[in-house]
């Protein structure tokens, strides 16, 4: 029995909130659901968002420079250099050295050192040869360490290693952010990096650019494909379905290495050229652009044909019947009736090819040579190469947010209610 | 079963003249199709699934070729006329409304692409709605409509062109009983005001029976019957006709003498005399159909037999009687619930009788019911 006060809750049978009643009965069955999804919730939480959390703190890190020269950081405060030649003073020296000495014995100096020579190259080096030096001296009686310092080496009576430590002094940075987007930090500000240095933000546009022209490509290319599946009989539908899926149950490094056979210099195509006579000398299929987009769209095409098939499937073909009878003739009936209701699954073809084409690793690597490479290949190889984990994560980062931006754009003008996968 | 021969006649609007169609080189799913249709008409091709009849309306459209024989509109072959050219209307078993038009741009669509200017759009596109009484509705998508909404705006959307002839393929297919009741009486009703020629394939008898000025009755690729409503029903040609329009009560006998118009054909120990229409001659098969409004209990009629009531079922206006006649045990007698009617019992003897001339005598042919 229910209770119905004159201005209150409704009541259950015992005096309880009808709400609260109901919000216990269902909380079991929240939890049962819940159970379900529990491990996949577990397996996804502990291998991809707690990675990925991880990088991007990653690269706004900078604790290791305030825990290792922490009275340096302290003593800098107060300085701040008013011109080419204003170093440090002796204080800061002195600091320098302590901290240098506990560091050396802890030998997290390479540590430090490595990371500003991320930011000022050459410095690792200095910070590997004090650290052997410092060991050894008296901090009470071997001041004044300033001079003591640049007799070891002319580079600790320069602004630019004090600047460095001043400028990274602080336990989080935006300096890999500023440096993914060729900028560095200074004492002055942000500024932007030498025209040899600045290879990411024509990197990320290469990127972009083309993984639109790779989105493009398997438009195009799968558009005839994907309406060809969904208006032919069942029986030769699944025959063309699977050709289409063939390509999913090969190793995508065995597809792009048959893509190198193809493409190389002596490569099935050259060759063939050459020998019909068709060119002279061979020509540069791959290890460029070229060679990327053609592998890449090979590769992408079944992830543009799925879901502009799946949603072309939906469509009757009265329609274009219906177009016809109304007097429309074939291109207008395809223009204006049956393509303005295939653009969902274009759409959705279209987000997944260029989300999975950004972030493209393996296909460029190895058809790409130098100017088919995508910012995913500089990720690589700031993990593996040159240890600046920060710098890839900001990179990553990078990434992350410009595929977040597009899809925002993206939502704005197709409006993602209008992606359907089937 | 008609054939009609006389095709050289120039004024049907439309004629189908020896048409077959074949779609996989074997076997025909229609079987030379002669139709003449008069402008103004009605024209019903009636018939159960896969007798052929939605294949002769696409040839007609334009989505389908003919395999042989010619389609003529207006005196004209329009054998090679793609279907845009043909300027037929058509509406479709689930309207084919464009999803992502508004209902008034699904009707313009149609002037647009025949490069008509905004203003006369506007005009006939409003007419056109008005025509359906959706005049309101111009700006609605047809998702947001109503089965019987939509139905409404694929008619006028057939019509908005001032198509001389529309098709309609089953249109009220998806309705159900009462909408489609109602929606037969707007299209007849829109077909008198227009005076277009309408060509309707339905399955549904009373369908056709309701809107119809003729129905052709497709059965195997073939029509059996083209009449009127009233014709049909009353004077079926064959035994299809007789057991697929309306209901039916069936012997079949062999013919033992032909006596002017008159068949005397015997079922088992009882001679019946028939009118003979279409059961060949002495010696053959023939089918006898008899309607059960025009089955008398007692002995007033011509033919007098006895029978054995298996059921009654009550339905206020009249009693429906299943009886065991002949040893037919389907056999079914409408009683009128009238005052001085005597009514049998469940299990009782009683005579049934009915007249010569409707019991007709048709061809032996073994149709599924």
């Amino acid at each position: 029995m229910t209770t119905e006060l004159e201005d209150g809750p409704i009541l259950t049978a015992d005096d309880k909130p009808l709400s609260v009643a109901l919000r216990k009965a269902l909380f079991r069955q929240k939890m049962r659901a819940l159970m379900l999804i529990a491990p996949l919730l577990l397996f996804v939480l502990i291998t991809f968002v707690w990675p990925i959390i991880g990088m991007l703190f990653r690269s706004v890190d900078n604790s290791v420079v305030p825990e290792t020269l922490p009275k340096t950081v302290a003593a800098m405060e107060s300085w701040s250099p008013t011109g080419p030649t204003d170093t440090p003073p002796e204080a800061v020296y002195a600091a320098f050295a302590a901290d240098m000495q506990v560091a050396a014995d802890e030998r997290t100096h390479t540590v430090v050192g490595g990371r500003l020579n991320y930011e000022t190259p050459g410095i690792a080096s200095k910070f590997r040869q004090l650290g052997r030096e410092v060991k050894g001296w008296d901090l009470e009686n071997d001041g004044p360490f300033k001079e003591k310092l640049i007799a070891e080496d002319e580079a600790w009576g320069e602004l630019f290693i004090w600047e460095t430590i001043k400028t990274y002094s602080g336990g989080y940075t935006t300096g890999y952010y500023a440096s993914s987007v060729d900028r560095r930090l200074t004492s002055e500000g942000v500024v932007a990096r030498d025209a040899d240095e600045a290879i990411y933000l024509r990197l990320f546009w290469r990127t972009i650019l083309m993984s639109l022209i790779i989105t493009c490509m398997c438009a195009l290319l799968g558009y005839p494909i994907a309406w060809m599946l969904s208006n032919t009989l069942d029986r030769y539908a699944n025959l063309l379905l699977i050709l289409v899926l063939l390509p999913f149950w090969t190793s995508l490094l065995v597809r792009t290495s048959a893509w190198k056979v193809l493409l190389q210099e002596q490569g099935v195509i050259n060759s063939t050229l050459e020998s019909i006579g068709i060119i002279d000398s061979p020509l540069p299929l791959m290890y460029n652009q070229f060679g990327t987009i053609v592998a890449m769209t090979h590769i992408l095409l079944p992830f543009m044909i799925l879901p502009m098939y799946s949603v072309m499937k939906t469509i009757p073909p009265s329609y274009l019947r219906a177009a016809k009878s109304l007097g429309a003739n074939d291109i207008t009936a395809f223009r204006r009736v049956y393509f303005p209701q295939s653009v969902p699954g274009i759409g959705a073809g279209a987000i997944l090819t260029f989300i999975l084409s950004i972030g493209y690793y393996i296909t460029p690597e190895i058809v790409g040579g130098s100017t088919g490479i995508f910012i995913s290949n500089r990720i690589a190889y700031n993990i593996s190469s040159t240890l600046n984990w920060g710098l890839a994560a900001a990179l990553g980062g990078m990434l992350l947010i410009m595929v977040m931006v597009l899809y925002w754009i993206y939502d704005r003008v197709v409006g993602i209610d209008n992606v359907k996968l089937g | 079963m008609v054939t009609e021969t006389s095709m050289t006649d120039s004024s049907a609007y439309v004629a189908f003249d020896g048409v077959q169609k074949s779609y996989d080189g074997k076997t025909l799913v229609v079987k030379d199709l002669n139709l003449k249709i008069e402008k103004g008409e009605f024209v019903t091709m009636l018939g159960p699934s896969g007798s052929g009849k939605t294949t002769c309306l696409m040839m007609l459209a334009g989505f389908e070729t003919a395999t042989h024989g010619q389609i003529l509109l207006d005196g004209v072959s329009i054998n090679n006329i793609p279907p845009h050219k043909r300027g037929i209307g058509m509406v479709f078993q689930n309207y084919a409304l464009f999803p992502h038009m508004t209902v008034g741009e699904n009707l313009s669509f149609p002037l647009e692409v025949r490069g008509m200017d905004k203003s006369t759009r506007q005009d006939k596109v409003q007419r056109a709605l008005d025509m359906v009484r959706m005049g309101e509705f111009g700006s609605r998508r047809p998702a947001q409509l109503s089965g019987g909404q939509q139905q409404r705006i694929a008619v006028a959307r057939a019509l908005v062109f001032d198509a001389e002839l529309v098709l309609m393929d089953e249109p009220l297919g998806a309705l159900d009983k009462q909408l489609r009741e109602e929606m037969q009486y707007e299209i007849k009703r829109i077909h008198e005001n227009l005076g277009v020629t309408v060509v309707y394939v339905t399955h549904d008898q009373s369908e056709a029976l309701t809107m119809s000025d003729r129905i052709a009755v497709f059965d195997d690729g073939r029509i059996q019957q083209l009449a009127g409503p009233s014709e049909l029903y009353e004077k079926p040609e064959t035994s299809f006709v007789a057991q697929f329009i309306g209901e039916n009560n069936k012997f079949t006998g062999r013919v033992e003498e032909l006596v002017g118009d008159v068949a005397h054909v015997s079922v088992g120990d009882t001679t019946i005399k028939a009118l003979a229409v279409n059961c060949g001659g002495k010696g053959d098969l023939s089918q006898l159909s008899i309607r059960p409004e025009r089955v008398t209990i007692g002995e007033l009629g011509d033919n007098v037999v006895d029978a054995k009531v298996c059921e009654l079922i009550y339905l206020g206006d009249h009693i429906r009687c299943r009886l065991d006649v002949l040893g037919n045990d389907e056999f079914v007698v409408k009683v009128p619930n009238a005052s001085n009617q005597k009514v049998p019992e469940v299990g009782g003897e009683t005579s049934i009788s009915w007249s010569t001339q409707d019991c007709r005598a048709l061809d032996h042919a073994e149709v599924a019911a």
